[in-house]
């Protein structure tokens, strides 16, 4: 039976296109996935199956339980949404209300839909709650979202789904703001609550291993355009249409290891960071948060040293005490033998994670770019900005355009240029393509290496993603609370994971092969 | 909590020390004598020194501070002719025109300011949400255009004009209200009501603009916000929305402007209570700075201080049990 069929839908904001005839069914308690890049349409999908679109013209039919949602009126359309079909959304902290309590929002909708007690309402919450696994549901459900962590608010609004008992729960970028292990976490519940509730589940994402483990059949979307859709083994398996297998050539693979024995450049000697924290309500001072709590490590002239870690385990501390941003609390950072706090500045920069905010917005890329050129005397440095410019891949004629002008892609390959200005000898990039969708995640990865071998450079790379540290990094280093838990080759690591928070990480990578990837959930259920 | 208090508390105090200490050494900068002043024309240098005495000017500004403070925690003795008069806690010292207890001028105008900063504030926050409300809900359709137009203009026109064209239009022309005065709300509700209502309205003009564009500008945010998508996702109906969720978010900031407006009110709504005749504390400062009345221009702004800092402890009491995401501590 089809829980629900569109057809030949078409999106339009104004002039602009945003979905342009596309189809699909989805099976009765079967699982769904729509895939595309940034401005593929797969968002503006969702809304419409909501009927959540203010300012687009909507067309096509999109037929539910014998509905055909395109033509409700408004008052239809409130009997629809949350009962009948419940959306999960991207990021869990916004999409809740922060003025009321978790259990409160998801009682609000039960009462609003079902028209129970108010007592009813407020133990049915409780028991969603259970059911994604809240610890003590009675009392977390009197919590405010801001109380709760990432993956818990995640939870919350899947329960809140949950709570009315929909056919058919849309889940867009569910995981996306989320760390790789809470990311495996909701992935699991959400085809856990398939299984059990037998609803039908049209998972969207950006990331080809997030649907590959969890759905039946998929649709890849580009420019509002289905390019082609199967059953996902097959379509992942053996893609037929040209921009399937450049999506699935862009995730990232591992290389052939390199052996680098070159003579340690950066040296970190029992390194910490330690934050110190204000005094509240008590007179004893709080211990500091210790980001980075003793690491030792060399980082070998020539080598691509990939540091993983998720959230909050001090990964993006570490490259700020690396490159001088920040000064140890304690410990030695020595490059090329002398001690980095007082000779930084031209031999080691840095690629930040967020090119749009790091870049000035005031300023033209170039000026941006030859900020660091006129810092180390260069007189008239347009001319090399331009050559540098060029060689990052971007037109000399970029020189006077402005960051708002450029797509994340374009920005990030500014980000390098101006971090490769001053001939450094290190680059520490810091998630320098954890914004930036997968086949331009591709070309800058690709860049980054091209640049290393032409430049002589040593990079520190740090990042969340273990995909596509084992594509970049020679050696990896994993952090987990402020230590450097375990460190080796690459494939040594990716092959034999040591430590247990190493096993857990490599469990939760989302795998674009789904037999593997089921593989991996069976074996995250035995771990945990 | 009882922490937070305890600290606030003793934040609350140390400014209040530091103005009156910035306040006294202000006034002994103060070219004038005050002394010279009050003893008039024809004043022998005996006669001076007597009344030096006896107003307690004639100690180092040290001792003389020392003593204002002593007052002000303690009550004081004043040199009164032979015989001495006591001055209860707080004392503010006596007027130099009058001669009576600052804190007796202070406590008999200030009834008049807060009957008129409370009706004000009032009607200003229920035009302005309520216009900010329907504003930000028809964002740029004509019922939106009106209310900008009226926030622009309440803006513009000055206090006294609004309270001219109100007395020229009420009073004189229609003759629906009395001039006003003021009648205490202990004697009578309905004349108290009467009276202040044109002061209310004038002073309200403004306040009402204000709150208007803030209402506007908080409920246009928060419909923009991910959680008002959830609630539509999830079926809630409109007049739920705005009503529970986005009326809430928009009304965050207007509680800290509310607090202190009310202090501000209290204390400096001068030109609204000299152009309706009312005898509030706005009034008084402007005739103590006139006649260089040293301890009232004190003790009205040690009062402003004191409204101020309270306000301030109140909004931030408010702020927290409105928005959970705000803990004291």
């Amino acid at each position: 039976m089809t829980a629900l069929a569109v057809e030949d839908l078409r999106i339009r904001f104004g002039d602009t296109v945003a979905v342009d005839g596309l189809s699909f069914e989805l099976p009765a308690g079967g699982a769904l996935g729509i895939v595309g890049e940034s401005g593929s349409g797969k968002s503006a999908t969702a809304l419409a199956l909501l009927g959540l679109h203010t300012s687009a013209v909507v067309e096509g039919r999109i037929s539910f339980d014998g509905l055909d949602l395109t033509t409700l009126t408004d008052r239809r359309w409130r009997d629809v949404r949350g009962a009948r079909i419940a959306m999960v959304f991207q990021e869990p902290l916004t999409a809740l209300s922060p003025f009321h309590t978790i259990g409160d929002q998801i009682a609000e909708v039960y009462r609003l839909h079902t028209g129970a007690s108010r007592r009813a309402a407020r133990e049915r919450a409780v028991e969603v709650l259970r059911q994604v696994h809240i610890p003590d549901p009675a009392r977390r459900a009197a919590s405010y979202p801001h109380q709760f962590s990432g993956g818990m608010r995640q939870r919350a609004l899947i329960a809140m789904a949950l709570s009315c008992r929909p056919q058919l729960i849309v889940a867009d970028e569910p995981t996306t703001a989320l760390d790789v292990t809470v990311q495996a976490q909701i992935l699991d519940l959400l085809d856990e609550v398939r299984e059990t509730t037998g609803t039908s589940l049209l998972l969207i994402s950006h990331d080809l291993g997030v649907v590959a483990g969890s759905t039946d059949r998929i649709v890849v979307m580009r420019r509002g355009v289905s390019v082609e859709h199967g059953a996902t083994a097959a379509v992942l398996g053996a893609p037929s249409a040209a921009y399937t297998r450049e999506l699935l050539a862009a995730v990232p693979h591992a290389k052939p290891p390199r052996t680098i024995e070159g003579a340690p450049l950066l040296r970190l000697d029992a390194v910490r960071k330690h934050f110190p924290q204000p005094r509240r309500g008590s007179w004893r001072r709080p211990e500091p948060v210790r980001a980075v709590d003793g690491v030792t490590l060399d980082v070998r002239a020539g080598e691509t040293l990939g540091i993983v870690g998720e959230s909050g385990t001090g990964k993006t501390t570490l490259a700020r005490v690396m490159t001088g941003l920040l000064a140890p609390t304690a410990g030695t950072i020595t490059l090329d033998g002398a001690d980095i706090t007082r000779r930084r500045g031209r031999s080691v920069q840095m690629v930040f994670q967020d090119p749009m905010s790091s870049l000035n917005p005031r300023r033209s890329i170039g000026e941006s770019i030859a900020d660091p050129l006129r810092l180390s005397g260069v007189r008239d440095p347009r001319t090399r900005v331009e050559d540098l410019l060029e060689r990052v891949g971007l037109a000399r004629t970029e020189y006077d355009r402005y960051p708002h002008q450029l797509s994340g892609g374009m920005r990030q390959r500014v980000g390098i240029a101006r971090a490769l200005a001053p001939r450094p000898k290190l680059i520490v990039c810091d998630e320098p393509v954890s914004s930036l969708d997968v086949t331009t995640q591709a070309q800058v990865l690709a860049l980054l290496e091209e640049l290393r071998e032409e430049f002589g450079l040593t990079m520190v790379f740090v990042s969340h993603d273990l995909a596509v540290l084992r594509q970049i990094a020679d050696r990896v280093a994993v952090l987990y609370e402020g230590r450097i838990v375990e460190l080796g080759d690459t494939a040594e690591v990716y092959a034999q994971p040591q430590h247990p928070y190493t096993k857990e990480l490599l469990a939760a990578v989302p795998v674009t092969d789904p037999a593997e990837a089921r593989r991996l959930r069976a074996l995250r259920r035995t771990i945990a | 909590m009882i922490g937070y208090l305890v600290r606030r508390i003793g934040g609350a105090l140390l400014v209040l020390f530091g103005l009156s200490l910035l306040l006294y050494g202000l006034f002994y900068l103060a070219p004038s004598d005050p002394a010279i002043l009050t003893c008039g024309k024809g004043c022998t240098p005996e006669r001076l020194a007597e009344v030096r005495h006896a107003m307690g000017v004639d100690d180092p500004v040290a001792t003389q501070y020392a003593h204002f403070l002593q007052g002000l925690v303690a009550g004081r003795d004043y040199p009164a002719g032979p015989a001495t008069r006591h001055c209860p806690a707080p004392c503010l010292g006596y007027s130099f025109e009058t001669d009576q207890p600052v804190t007796a001028l202070l406590l008999d105008r200030l009834p008049v300011s807060v009957s008129l900063a409370i009706g004000a504030e009032v009607l200003s926050l229920v035009a302005g949400i309520g216009a900010g409300a329907l504003a930000g809900l028809r964002r740029y359709r004509w019922l939106d255009r009106v209310v900008n137009g009226l926030v622009l203009a309440g803006y513009a026109v000055p206090v006294f004009l609004v309270g001219l064209l109100l007395l020229l239009i009420f009073c004189v022309q229609l003759q629906w209200l009395p001039f006003p005065t003021y009648v205490p709300i202990t004697t009578d509700p309905l004349a108290w009501a009467q009276n202040l209502l044109l002061p209310w309205v004038a002073l309200a003009v403004i306040q009402t603009a204000a709150y208007a564009r803030l209402t506007r500008a908080g409920i246009q945010e928060t419909l923009a916000e991910d959680h008002i998508r959830t609630a539509r996702a999830y079926g809630l109906p409109e007049s739920r929305i705005v009503w529970r969720r986005a009326l809430r978010g928009a009304l965050l900031p207007l509680v800290t402007l509310t607090a202190i407006d009310l202090a501000a009110i209290m204390t400096s709504a001068v030109l609204t209570e000299t152009m309706f005749g009312l005898p509030g504390v706005g009034q008084l400062l402007v005739g103590a700075v006139n006649q260089i009345d040293l301890p009232v221009v004190v003790g009205v702004t040690m009062l402003t201080g004191v409204l101020i800092v309270a306000a301030n402890t109140v909004a931030d009491f408010l702020y927290a049990a409105v928005d959970p995401r705000v803990e004291l501590r």
